[in-house]
């Protein structure tokens, strides 16, 4: 079977990559970005209309774009990147063939018609009902179709890349335990097998009440099983996205985890607890214990933050280890100021790290709260959390290790590489003020999903206050740096990809800079003699913004009507 | 490194260094600390959501409402009625394409059950600037027991998504000596 697979063998590694593997990574990456672009220009629009001196969209078209920027960024863009990201992380990282590339081009087909079809049927006007789709409002059949088809085409990938390792195991490609980003990978395949099913449980009964079947769809069960999908579909992300934060330590710096042990055990407590995040959504809604809430809200008493904040520290910890065995050794951050800054894959990798942890990790915890989401719940507050998590975060990752899969997967040289420089630093620091703009919108009270928040057309006034419409300008600004940084990212990968300088077969790839003793430096130290004392100072500032922040908003939250 | 397997065949039996483990106990602890600060606020805060609610018809919710609104309506206000119930009371507010319906004047420091329902899609009672956030279902009556502790006059706002007019479902609560 394996001698009808066409391998080449990668310069860089001297692994052999099949060609049929490297092709799915080209296309699933492609489609990626193209749904990236259409997304990022309908989130622009919808910034633009929420800005109020620009109130660029008519109410219906607002409604139209909001919805459209839901699915095609926070659904198609993400999961067409994170197919690539399995099948790299299996087939490449692995060494081995890929298990039936005909279903994965089966699933790929099948993605792209569904998000095709959920495209269409949103641009025709009659499907705006937000990302969600929450009953009793109705979508048209296609809607659901077109979801339901392309978590299908995800299906058939996450099991390719299962398939993939069984072979790999057998066929004997590495030897010991998969790489730690391949550990990552395999979590988020995991938890996208659930998310997929219980999208399957809720979205087929939905298709068939739009279509007359069904005469009723409970909105209580809808909401707990649909987020069910909903919300762990973004466990898939932070999983893969922390993967990506492995794998770009290890090919900017060669950095070796810290513990194999506790990164690998801290990616099992995503997989063990991060399905329960459902009850997020259901904090203040009737119907739900107390009990419930507490249990499920917290992930089991927190155990799958634990596994976020123990990568908050493994991931830089790692790093910061690589730069002194090379003699970076001086104060605690000689290490990080003589970091690579100039290369767009570290430099979007460290700040994925840093905005998602500050802005995105601790703002989620604090709504996740059960009494605290009482003054957070549906105002901006919430897509400012999520900006900070998916896009800062997620987004910002894997932007940045596109710049490494050009040169490798695609094999060209990356182009433009003065604009690349920056391209991290205008989208990174303009992702980080909508989320930021948008959470201080929130805490001032202003929904979410709105179209005019001076209310000019409602039968009775209200006014929210005038430092609500100063965020949601700088909200606006910060939009247009953001969408800038998204441009400048597709300018550079579809220039580089379609017009980039061919890499010859042998040719190493000249930029980013991959260290070329990377395995050399994996041998430093151990647990007696690890010193990471930058790192430890960086977690500190962490964990007291994160208390400060936590206990603030309790003091918010007592100033409010007593409630009971 | 992370991309290729780990150069310890036998990686579980490594020892975890020294700051690694101390991380791990912080952060486990705050996270303990975290989860029991809510159980914590029911006993020892003022601001928790009822666990009470009931599965009940549009229609019946809204007889509820029309009675009370028939007994205690004090003035109009653009065409909605003002409704003034005695503290205690059960009080209801309906949630439809897009108002809220009726104006509810309450007193300050008095305690009232507020009923919340739909009676089409789902609606988001936002109380502002108060940012007392409720979702609504059709289907369901939530019951919060309120007791407004400051004068003044509130905007409810819809922050669920429910359509094409959504921005223009605003509602009002006078809260009165």
């Amino acid at each position: 079977m394996s001698n009808l697979v066409d391998y080449r063998t990668c310069p860089t590694t001297g692994l052999g990559v099949d060609k049929s593997a490297e092709k799915l990574i080209k296309a699933n990456a492609v489609a990626a970005v193209v749904f990236l672009a259409i997304g990022g220009l309908f989130g622009l629009l919808v910034a633009l209309t929420r800005w109020p001196a620009v109130h660029f969209l008519p109410a219906d078209w607002f409604y139209l774009a909001l919805t459209a920027h839901g699915l095609d960024v926070l659904l198609v863009w993400i999961i067409f990147f994170e197919m690539a990201i399995l099948y790299f992380a299996s087939a490449i990282l692995l060494n081995s063939r890929l298990a039936g590339p005909k279903w994965a081009w089966a699933g790929f087909g099948l993605m792209l018609a569904g998000a095709l079809i959920t495209n269409v049927a949103v641009l025709r006007g009659q499907s705006s009902v937000m990302f969600t789709s929450y009953v009793p409002m109705m979508a048209e059949p296609i809607f659901y179709l077109g979801i339901i088809l392309f978590a299908v085409g995800a299906l058939f990938g996450c099991f390719v890349f299962f398939g993939t390792l069984v072979i790999a195991k057998r066929d004997k490609t590495y030897e010991g335990s998969v790489p730690l980003v391949t550990f990552g990978a395999v979590t988020a395949a995991i938890i996208a097998v659930f998310t997929i099913a219980s999208g399957a449980i809720i979205l087929i009964p939905t298709l068939l009440w739009s279509l007359g079947f069904v005469a009723h769809i409970d909105p209580l069960v809808y909401k707990t099983i649909w987020w069910g999908m909903g919300h762990s579909s973004q466990q898939i992300n932070v999983s893969a996205h922390v993967a990506v934060w492995y794998a770009i330590a290890a090919m900017v710096f060669g950095a070796k985890p810290l513990s194999e042990k506790v990164s690998r055990t801290a990616f099992l407590m995503y997989i063990l607890f991060l399905q329960l995040a459902s009850a997020h959504h259901m904090l203040v809604e009737p119907g739900f214990s107390s009990e419930w809430k507490i249990f499920n809200t917290s992930y089991a008493m927190y155990l799958a933050v634990l596994g976020s904040m123990v990568h908050g520290m493994t991931v830089p910890g790692s790093i910061e280890a690589a730069q002194r065995s090379r003699g970076l050794t001086k104060g605690l951050f000689e290490w990080l100021r003589k970091a690579p800054w100039s290369n767009p894959a570290f430099a979007g990798m460290f700040m994925s790290l840093v905005f998602f942890g500050f802005i995105g990790g601790i703002s989620g915890v604090v709504m996740g709260t059960e009494q605290i989401n009482l003054i957070m719940h549906n105002t901006l507050y919430v897509p400012g959390h999520f900006h900070g998590t998916v896009v800062a975060g997620t987004t910002l990752a894997f932007m940045a290790i596109t710049y490494l899969l050009v040169p490798l997967i695609f094999r060209r040289e990356l182009m433009m590489k003065k604009l690349a420089m920056w391209q991290p630093y205008v989208f990174g620091f303009g992702v980080a003020g909508i989320s930021v703009f948008m959470m201080g919108a929130g805490t001032l009270g202003v929904a979410r999903r709105h179209w005019d928040m001076t209310f000019a057309d409602a039968q009775l006034p209200f006014d929210y206050p005038s430092a609500a419409f100063l965020m949601m300008g700088l909200n606006g600004i910060f939009a247009i740096m953001a969408a800038l940084g998204g441009l400048m990212f597709i300018v550079i990968v579809v220039g580089s990809v379609f017009f980039g300088k061919r890499l010859a077969d042998d040719e190493k790839p000249s930029y980013p800079d991959v260290p070329p003793q990377a395995a050399a430096v994996s041998h430093y130290g151990d647990a007696e003699t690890l010193r990471i004392p930058g790192t430890a100072f960086l977690v500190g500032i962490f964990f007291v913004a994160f208390v400060l922040y936590y206990f603030v908003n309790w003091k918010y939250l007592s100033e409010i009507w007593p409630l009971s | 490194m992370a991309i290729t397997p780990p150069s310890e065949r036998i990686w579980w039996r490594q020892p975890i260094a020294r700051v690694e483990l101390i991380w791990i106990v912080v952060a486990f602890f705050w996270g303990l600390f975290m989860f029991f600060m809510m159980i914590y606020w029911h006993g020892a805060g003022e601001q928790n959501l009822s666990n009470e609610a009931y599965q009940i018809k549009p229609l019946r919710f809204a007889e509820h409402a029309n009675a009370m609104i028939d007994e205690y309506t004090v003035r109009e206000e653009n065409g909605f009625p003002v409704v003034h119930p005695p503290p205690g009371d059960d009080i209801y507010l309906i949630a439809r394409l897009w108002q809220w319906w009726p104006i509810l004047e309450l007193e300050k420091d008095q305690t009232y059950r507020l009923h919340l329902s739909s009676m089409d899609w789902q609606h988001g009672f936002s109380l502002q600037p108060v940012n007392i956030n409720v979702q609504v279902h059709p289907g369901y009556d939530m019951v919060v027991t309120i007791k407004p502790d400051q004068l003044g006059e509130y905007g409810v706002v819809c922050n669920e998504f429910c359509g094409i007019g959504h921005h223009n479902m605003v509602g009002k609560i006078y809260v009165v000596e």
